[in-house]
């Protein structure tokens, strides 16, 4: 048995935020258990511009932003294991991984954070008819393959879904030479932030069709083409709207998955919107001891708030570590997403808790003037106009530590969006 | 050289033949027109060992599909291969529908099937909690079980391999050419002889068989399609549910399967094209609308992938197996439908004991093995036992497939195996590499990687399953 | 003239309308902060943008390294610049901020490694 006080599952941003944290707040002994063969995570084949604009005050590339917490990483005595698999956390803290180099390992933990980030999904989990021929991938694979092992995935390319993974592939593929024929959403709107379909899209003259889905695949080996169709308000095909497109690749992305494996199997509450654990304002889950930040926890829109997210979950942690209260022996204030808010993190403030708490949430839909409105025990806190409100984009609220003083337990905050 | 035999498809049972044959002094070839073994019906089914009420008395269906669903369990654990017997329930939605229960009853005593109840609403819901409260009543079939139908088949292949048997992979048989002393076959690899050819090529055998002077097979291509769904619905039932069989069909089945999935399907559809494996959108809502008529809670939000198979429904409606009678030389294993799977070691057997009848003192060899050696299963693994297979070979301690905990090793070992994988989705099918919920969105590049690696070419030649199914295309720089 | 167009400065993406003439702007409106009215008057003259891609790396531990414009350039030399970076090929190790390329085809902008390499 290894003895650590704090144990870090994934070595992306969020876990190395949370780990340089946490040693920051005084915790001696930390490991970060990263699975890919450097620190980094998914960051590392996000070579493309838009990271760190919030935390660094200045745009970064992927690598380049994660650099900057794997030098503070290498500069400190937090240890380090990559290619390491988490293969389960127990009750009592013990988390077992396994490495080609390090065999299995048990590790007993005074607290652990989950920081395993997201996965995107999948082909399955749509209903898209036809053949099972090479070449239908998820954007993110197809992005590691061009950017970390230098391949081509394809040559004429058609992509589902607007997400901002699928938009800056559209552009990353032309650059590389691949024809991207246009980019499906089946929404009537994009998920992805605008500036990427400008930049994306519009500078190479990539057509957007919203509304509109990929209902069948073609060929029998290699992908040779695949149908779209229009929907309907239901997201239903239109019959007498498909056409055929002819293309070699199909990307996929359609939402990302926040990888909770290990969090079920340690039968940690997931909240079912977000797909992440229940947690409160220092990130701890339902579980004494194990907290959860990042992707892992809810997708977030920009590394920057994972980053900040992940310093809560350290400083909690830290916390912990020095003074391990019982869960049940505290007593909570509840948030709740209503009317057009789809979730809230965190799901719970502690009572007593004399800092401001800022609650991070999405819409369910894109809204124009409308304010954000925030009620304690329905008492008005807060209203704020919003100009645009999109389910891609997160945002936040604070709720001052004075309003929180005056909240018993079972008091409720609600987050709203109204006329 | 002539070979005594050549087993003309590598399906379940083709491989199974060819291992039940291995034993005996006969040189013996294994044709497979695909880049690996079971690629057609036997990789595309529902993987359900049916306990064979279902087939008319009297018909080789019946005695095969009871026979095989008896000798199966011993020849799983034979050949290492995951099986499950988790027993079957014929549903009943009327009073009506009882009476087809009751039907299928007697039927199952003709055949000779054991182990059969007829269960009341009561009897049901405590056995099935989540089943429709719209049931009646069922047929609870003891013996039925569930095993992995493409594992049992690349089992197979290994033992008949590691016993002498020769696997030609991307080998189609084109044209064959019956002399007096043997068969002539012109392959796409070239050309080979055999005393006696076994036709076991699925939806093809009936153009096979004819190519060999055989009229009198019929072959129609009958297209399921399925969804398999994440195995956080996995225990959703525990036993396999079918529905009754009625005029409009024979209903959709919900069942889970070896690896703790759920699988719904298949639909029936006759096709004309016999390659032709896509789905369909109203297939698949088809299975969707029906699935939930037995299971109201089924859902395919759960979905992780939907395919289709091909079964081959002899106009007969019979398994045709035996000795062509236009042909001597040519030994029919043809229409195997449903249930072809579970009838496969029955089959086998029955194979076998034509090809002794045909070659009169032919002997055992002095040394064959049956058994297949257990492949290492990380994730079944106790801790003790992954912390000593990692000292003995680190690359157990790798973990390449994080939604199924498949290790470097375990791939390694389905390419350098007897039947060895040559790409992606025979590293899946050997090792559930990317069969997870992710679907290869992780693993899938370096399942390639290590391809390359292992078989000494380049990430840009591998394919998702062989021809022109390639992954990648040129270097970017 | 007048033209609205998307920000594309930062995740915010305001949508702002430009008035001018010519290259003489009258007025620029929906943009929140500085950089958007000098993002709608480089739009209207000279575009610009920055390439983000990779570069071929000999001896490394990927067989390529990511690389951009330190700078962004203009629009319509993007496919210009790709040849350039295209034809490179570094020798490992790299580190961040390496120049590979300094002004590339007169833009005044270097192509610089943006991850690191130690070799194998």
């Amino acid at each position: 048995m290894i003895n650590y006080d704090l144990v870090v599952v994934g070595g992306g941003p969020a876990g190395m935020a949370a780990a340089l944290k946490a040693k920051e707040c005084g915790v001696e002994r930390i490991v970060i258990l990263e699975r890919a063969e450097t620190l980094g995570g998914i960051l590392e084949q996000c070579i493309h511009t838009g990271f760190g604009l919030h935390y660094f005050g200045e745009e970064l590339s992927g690598p380049e932003y994660a650099d900057r917490f794997i030098q503070q990483v290498s500069a400190s005595d937090i240890d380090v294991k990559i290619n390491t698999m988490v293969l389960g956390i127990s009750d009592a803290k013990v988390v077992t991984a396994v490495s080609a180099r390090d065999g299995l390992m048990k590790i007993q933990a005074k607290a652990v954070i989950l920081a395993m980030g997201c996965r995107e999904r999948p082909r399955g989990a749509l209903t898209i008819a036809g053949t099972r021929a090479a070449g239908v991938l998820t954007a993110g694979t197809a992005q590691k393959y061009v950017n970390i092992d230098g391949y081509m995935p394809g040559k004429k390319v058609v992509i589902l879904g607007s997400g901002d993974i699928g938009l800056i592939m559209a552009r990353r593929m032309t650059l590389e030479g691949a024809e991207v024929k246009l980019v499906c959403e089946l929404m009537p709107f994009s998920g992805g932030l605008t500036r990427n379909i400008v930049q994306c899209l519009n500078d190479f003259n990539i057509p957007l069709k919203l509304s509109t889905t990929v209902i069948k695949t073609h060929g029998r080996e290699r992908l040779e083409g695949v149908t779209i169709a229009k929907v309907d308000d239901k997201l239903q095909p239109i019959p007498g709207t498909e056409e055929y497109i002819e293309c070699d690749t199909l990307l996929l992305s359609v939402g990302l998955i926040p990888e909770n494996e290990l969090t079920k199997a340690s039968m940690i509450s997931l909240d079912r919107i977000t797909n992440g654990a229940v947690v409160d304002e220092m990130r701890q889950t339902d579980h004494d001891g194990i907290f959860a930040c990042g992707n892992v926890l809810h997708v977030h829109d920009l590394v920057d708030y994972v980053t900040l997210e992940a310093q809560t979950a350290g400083e909690g942690a830290a916390e912990y570590i020095k003074n391990p209260v019982n869960t049940d022996d505290m007593k909570y204030i509840d948030t709740v997403p209503e009317n057009g808010v789809r979730y809230i993190v965190p799901q719970k403030i502690r009572l007593g808790e004399d800092k401001d708490v800022k609650l991070y949430f999405r819409v369910g839909a894109v809204f124009k003037n409308k304010k954000v409105v925030v009620k304690a025990d329905g008492e008005l806190i807060s209203s704020k106009k919003k100009i645009k409100l999109a389910p891609g984009e997160m945002e936040n609220v604070v709720i001052p530590a004075d309003v929180l003083k005056k909240l018993d337990a079972g008091s409720s905050i609600t987050v709203r969006v109204e006329d | 050289m002539i070979y005594d035999v050549a087993i003309i498809g590598a399906g379940v049972s083709g491989a199974m033949i060819a291992r039940e044959l291995s034993k005996y002094n006969l040189k013996i070839a294994l044709f497979e027109k695909a880049n690996d073994v079971a690629m057609g019906a036997s990789k595309a089914n529902s993987g359900i060992v049916h306990a064979g009420f279902d087939a008319v008395p009297g018909s080789l269906k019946a005695k095969l599909n009871v026979d095989g669903c008896a000798l199966m369990p011993q020849t799983c654990k034979d050949l290492s291969v995951p099986y499950k017997n988790n027993g079957s329930l014929v549903v009943a939605f009327s009073e009506k529908e009882m009476k087809t229960v009751w039907e299928l009853y007697y039927r199952g005593i003709a055949n000779k099937v054991p182990g059969m109840e007829i269960i009341d609403k009561t009897e049901l819901q405590i056995m099935e909690p989540n089943i429709s409260d719209e049931a009646v009543g069922a047929l609870l079939a003891k013996t039925a079980g569930i095993v992995c139908p493409y594992e049992l088949t690349i089992a197979a292949a290994e033992v008949a391999c590691e016993n002498g048997v020769e696997l030609f992979r991307n080998c189609r048989v084109a044209g064959t050419e019956t002399t007096d002393e043997c068969v002539i076959m012109n392959t796409t690899v070239g050309k080979f002889k055999a005393k006696y050819i076994i036709n076991a090529t699925g939806v093809h055998s009936g153009h096979v068989a004819q190519r060999a002077g055989d009229n009198t097979i019929n072959i129609i291509a009958r297209k399921g399609e399925y969804y398999l769904l994440d195995k956080s619905v996995g225990n959703l039932v525990s036993k396999t549910i079918f529905q009754c069989p009625s005029d409009m069909g024979k209903g959709i089945l919900v069942a889970p399967t070896v690896d703790g999935n759920l699988i719904i399907g298949p639909t029936a559809a006759d096709i004309p094209d016999e390659d032709d494996t896509s789905t369909s959108l109203d297939g698949l809502k088809e299975v969707r609308t029906l699935a939930t008529k037995s299971i109201p809670s089924v859902s395919t939000k759960y979905a992780i992938t939907s395919f289709a198979g091909l079964r081959a429904h002899d106009a007969s409606t019979d398994f045709v197996i035996g000795q062509s009678k236009s042909n001597p030389r040519l030994i029919n294993v043809a229409g195997i439908e449903s249930p072809g799977l579970s009838a496969a070691p029955a089959t086998a057997k029955y194979v076998e004991n034509i090809i002794v009848s045909l070659f009169p003192g032919v002997t055992l060899k002095e040394h064959y093995e049956l058994k297949r050696k257990p492949p290492v299963r990380f994730r079944h693994m106790t801790d003790e036992q992954r912390a000593k297979i990692i000292e003995e070979n680190p690359k157990y301690g790798n973990i390449i497939c994080r939604c199924e905990t498949i290790t470097e090793g375990e791939i390694v070992d389905a390419i350098r195996g007897p039947v060895g994988a040559m790409d992606v989705d025979g590293v899946k099918r050997r090792t559930r590499a990317g069969m997870g919920r992710c679907q290869g969105g992780f693993c899938g590049s370096k399942v390639v990687e290590i391809l390359a690696r292992e078989l000494g070419c380049d990430v840009n030649e591998i394919t998702k399953f062989g021809k022109t199914s390639r992954i990648l295309f040129d270097k970017t720089k | 003239m007048k033209k609205e167009m998307n920000c594309i400065s930062c995740p915010l993406g305001c949508l702002i309308t430009i008035e001018y003439e010519g290259s003489t702007v009258i007025s620029i409106k929906g943009n929140t902060c500085k950089r958007g009215e000098q993002y709608a008057k480089t739009e209207i003259t000279n575009p610009v943008r920055s390439i983000h891609s990779t570069a071929k790396l000999i001896g490394g531990k990927h067989p390529v390294v990511p690389c951009k414009t330190s700078l962004p350039i203009p629009k319509g030399m993007i496919f210009d610049v790709m040849k350039e970076i295209n034809s490179l090929e570094i020798e490992a190790p790299v580190k961040i901020g390496d120049i590979f390329i300094e002004n590339v085809l007169g833009t005044g902008a270097n192509i610089v490694a943006t991850n690191n390499d130690s070799g194998v």
